[in-house]
């Protein structure tokens, strides 16, 4: 097998096939490509293929999920990735207008990486922070009530740390 | 407070304002194709799992305030069902106007155009105009194997391939990747198929999203005839509908689900006609002139065979005559008839291909006990000895996993190599060839507390060992019916009409001596050798000198090696009977002709003729009656035959009064992708990648 991943990966891929009994390892599925998605940052076949085998079902099966979900990707993103949310709340509350800021300030436009590889963006759908809007998230760190102002600290937070 | 009700026997419901009963459980969309009232559908499909996926099929019901999916909805007790109500009519026309968003409007090139599901829809419940103004979201077709071509911009999503292939044939070749928009059907090697090839997807496809290779952009539906006959490949006698035009089979399906296969059909059974249309089919009589094979008329290579073969029997010569397993039972019949009342020799044999004889034997006296095709979907138990029944017997295997999807079956594999029922086989087990009898005691408690079971068994099961098998079977105290698995579409009819030295038709002992095949090739003084429909000269040798007849469709081994060679008509372009494994009589139709071929049968009666023999008319119809007549077990009810259905016959129920010969029983190990002496000539069978090799075949 090709395929190396860290033993923490290993650790949460084999907690997660423990979970479920005999013939429902299907359900690791999802967990299993975001595991690994948060190692490597991209899936991969070979990836979706050791998956397949150790979850008990066809390849395809992974294939099915990996082109449904979009937050599991067969494209390397940025570093960072940075989402900003759209979807009614926050365009309300100012969502769309960050949304042109980060565009503009960063020179990107949707799922485009920058070209250090440091930062992506990428305009998304609800995230269930309609409380707190506009919101953003930065891999899986969330940022509440976002201004343009707010975005540009964010940012350069985020290249203070590289 | 706890009361307890009796579930309800019926249920009240009220539908389009009238008041109607059914049973509980009743799916909303069955109910309404009871009462002649349509709800279209694309995702429904009987038989297979729900998906509620095409939205077609919504109805209005009193109490919920959003249309409902009739194929997911079961009727309940009071529900006022409304199916043509404004709100119905308008929700199935936007659904449509929906699917055509997207969907090219090139049906009048479209492979289903004239049978499109879509189409029809269209047609009855409008969207004649769309509002959709924007460019159509577009992919190329692209193959997916030698046989399945995909179309995406086609494709209205209803997962119907999805589950026939998963479901259906237990393959999962098929999925669904992406979302929304871009979504569409993609095979399970990323680009190809790994699959068995069946076809099933293409069929069952409502629309042209999956067109088949060898049909795709080359007819209309509605410019051919359709001819209903009986597969001419393996023993399990599919039906299957031959789409003709201008002579040619341009397709073969079974969309109609008559017959006892319903709508399956394998690759050999969809696709694997083309051997019928191949180049080096024989179309003229081959006679030997110093020493090469030169084409010659009718008529003078029918008095040259009628000359010899009268000398010889006037000398007192040795005939040894050759039968087939593809040929149909009044050519069987008639063959046996004219070698032993023609020619007065009992030298007569064919290819045996699975223990039927002593299987009939050790079953005298008991009724009920031979399974029928019916049986596969309806027991509750089977063991299924020494045979990859998906590679070797499609029908059964997929008769089998179906009903264990229903009725959940519960299903003993007891098999040399992994088979698909281990998948959902209750036990498996892996025996080698001819100690499954052994084997078999291990599962002698599980197998006796079944309510009754069905037991198939391939030629690794033979002669003594068949008497062992039904002893176990009849000493587990439960019903046990059996199947002698044999290969080829009229391997059964072969030994049911006495192609052996030692049988008559239906069983009936000769009392005769008789040379059986190898005998007849190793017999240094044999006169003449007639083979019809066969190959024996395929890696055997002559001992002698023999003149050589062969009929046959191709320029096989042994015609190679003949002195005259007549071209024989193929399966699909005769009239006749066949009988498949499970005993069951179904008819072949003709559907084409092919230009200087005859009928072997008629080839028969020809040659009768020229030699002066008074063997009665070789009309197929007449020998069938001939048949009815004369043999046990095949006074068969003509309307069920004439109808395209499939008669059972019953073999005898006493003893078979002979010596089993079980060293000359062997299957040939065919796979999905073979078809004996026809593999050859099939351009389909040897254009897909899949190789499973010769399964299973006996040392």
């Amino acid at each position: 097998m090709s395929l190396s991943l860290s033993a923490t990966t290993e650790a949460r891929w084999q907690k997660i096939l423990d979970a479920y009994p005999e013939g429902r390892k299907r359900s690791a599925v999802i967990p299993m490509l975001i595991f690994a998605q948060d190692e490597t940052g991209i899936i991969t076949r070979e990836l979706m293929e050791e998956i397949a085998r150790r979850a008990e079902v066809e390849y395809l099966q992974v294939e099915e999920v990996v082109g449904f979900y979009s937050m599991l990707r067969k494209q390397p993103l940025g570093k960072y990735h940075v989402q900003v949310c759209t979807n009614i709340s926050c365009m309300l509350a100012g969502g769309m207008e960050l949304w042109q800021h980060a565009c503009q300030s960063l020179h990107l436009g949707n799922k485009q990486t920058s070209k250090d590889g440091l930062i992506s963006i990428e305009e998304v759908e609800c995230m269930g922070a309609c409380s707190w809007a506009p919101a953003i998230e930065v891999n899986y760190d969330f940022h509440h009530h976002v201004t343009p102002a707010r975005f540009d600290e964010i940012i350069a937070e985020i290249k203070g740390k590289g | 407070m706890a009361t307890t009700t009796a579930p309800p026997s019926v249920i009240n419901a009220k539908l389009n304002g009238q008041d109607i009963q059914t049973k509980p459980g009743t799916l909303l969309i069955n109910l309404t194709k009871e009462l002649g009232i349509e709800v279209p559908a694309f995702c429904y499909y009987e038989g297979f799992s729900l998906q509620a996926a095409c939205r077609m099929c919504l109805v209005q019901v009193n109490n919920s305030p959003k249309l409902l999916p009739g194929c997911t909805t079961i009727v309940t007790e009071g529900m006022v069902i409304e199916t043509e109500s404004p709100l119905v009519v308008e929700a199935r026309k936007s659904m449509l106007e929906f699917l055509l968003v997207n969907h090219p409007l090139d049906c009048p090139v479209c492979d289903k155009g004239g049978e499109c599901e879509l189409q029809d829809m269209v047609f009855k419940y409008g969207a004649g105009e769309s509002r959709f103004v924007d460019i159509k979201h577009h992919e190329p077709e692209r193959p997916f194997s030698p046989v399945v071509y995909y179309d995406p911009a086609r494709c209205i999503l209803c997962y119907r391939c999805v589950r026939v292939c998963d479901e259906g044939y237990g393959v999962n070749a098929l999925g669904v990747v992406n979302r929304g928009v871009l979504s569409e059907i993609a095979p399970n090697l990323g680009d190809q198929l790994n699959c068995d090839e069946c076809g099933a997807c293409i069929d069952i496809c409502p629309v042209g999203a999956l067109t088949s290779h060898t049909y795709r952009y080359k007819t209309r539906p509605w410019e051919m005839k359709h001819v209903g006959t009986t597969c001419a490949h393996c023993s399990n006698g599919c039906k299957t509908t031959l789409g003709v035009r201008n002579d040619e089979i341009m397709r073969a399906n079974n969309r109609d689900a008559s017959g006892l296969n319903e709508e399956f059909l394998c690759i050999k059974g969809r696709f694997g006609f083309d051997f019928n249309h191949h180049a080096e089919r024989l179309q003229s009589p081959l006679m030997r002139v110093d020493g090469e094979l030169q084409p010659v008329s009718w008529s003078k290579a029918l008095a040259a065979v009628a000359s010899k073969f009268n000398a010889v029997k006037s000398a007192g010569g040795k005939f040894g005559v050759v039968g087939s397993n593809h040929t149909s039972n009044e050519e069987n019949y008639y063959l046996q008839k004219f070698a032993r009342q023609g020619l007065g020799t009992n030298h007569l044999d064919h290819a045996r291909t699975g223990d039927v004889v002593t299987l009939v034997d050790a079953l005298s006296g008991k009724n009920g006990k031979l399974a029928v095709m019916a049986d596969l979907y309806q027991t509750k138990a089977a063991l299924v000895i020494g045979s990859d029944l998906a590679q070797q017997h499609p029908l059964l295997a997929y008769e089998l996993r179906r009903n264990f999807r229903h009725h959940q079956a519960r299903v003993y594999a007891m098999t040399p190599g992994p088979v698909r029922e281990d998948s959902y086989a209750v036990a498996k087990a892996r025996v080698p060839f001819g100690e499954e009898l052994a084997a078999l005691e291990s599962w002698r408690e599980a197998l006796a507390k079944e309510p009754e079971l069905l037991i198939l068994f391939g030629d690794s099961i033979k002669g003594d060992a068949v008497r062992r098998l039904v002893d176990f079977g009849e000493s587990l105290g439960i019903p046990v019916k059996y199947v002698a698995l044999v290969d080829y579409a009229n391997s059964r009819g072969a030994i049911d009409m006495g192609l052996v030295p030692e049988l008559l038709p239906g069983y009936a002992a000769s009392g005769q001596p008789g040379m059986t095949l190898p005998e007849m090739l190793a017999d240094p003084k044999l006169d003449v050798l007639w083979v019809v429909g066969a190959d024996p000269l395929a890696g055997a040798k002559l001992a002698g000198k023999p003149f050589v007849v062969v009929q046959d469709l191709f320029l096989t081994a042994t015609a190679a090696a003949a002195d005259v060679v007549f071209p024989a008509a193929s399966a699909y372009e005769k009239k006749g009977t066949v009988t498949n494994v499970t005993g069951e009589l179904q008819r072949l139709n003709a559907a084409v002709k092919t230009m200087g071929t005859k009928p072997d049968l008629e080839i028969l009666g020809l040659l009768g003729k020229e030699m002066g023999l008074d063997l009665g008319i070789w009309i197929a119809d007449a020998v069938l009656e001939e048949i009815r007549r004369n043999v046990r077990g095949y006074n068969v009810t003509m309307p069920i035959l004439a109808s395209g259905g499939a008669a059972l016959t019953s073999p005898v129920n006493g003893r078979v009064n002979v010596a089993s010969r079980p060293e000359l029983i062997r299957s040939a190990g065919d796979t999905l992708f073979t078809s004996g002496t026809l593999t050859k000539y099939s351009q389909v069978l040897n254009s897909v990648p899949e190789r499973p090799g010769q399964l299973y075949k006996p040392v």
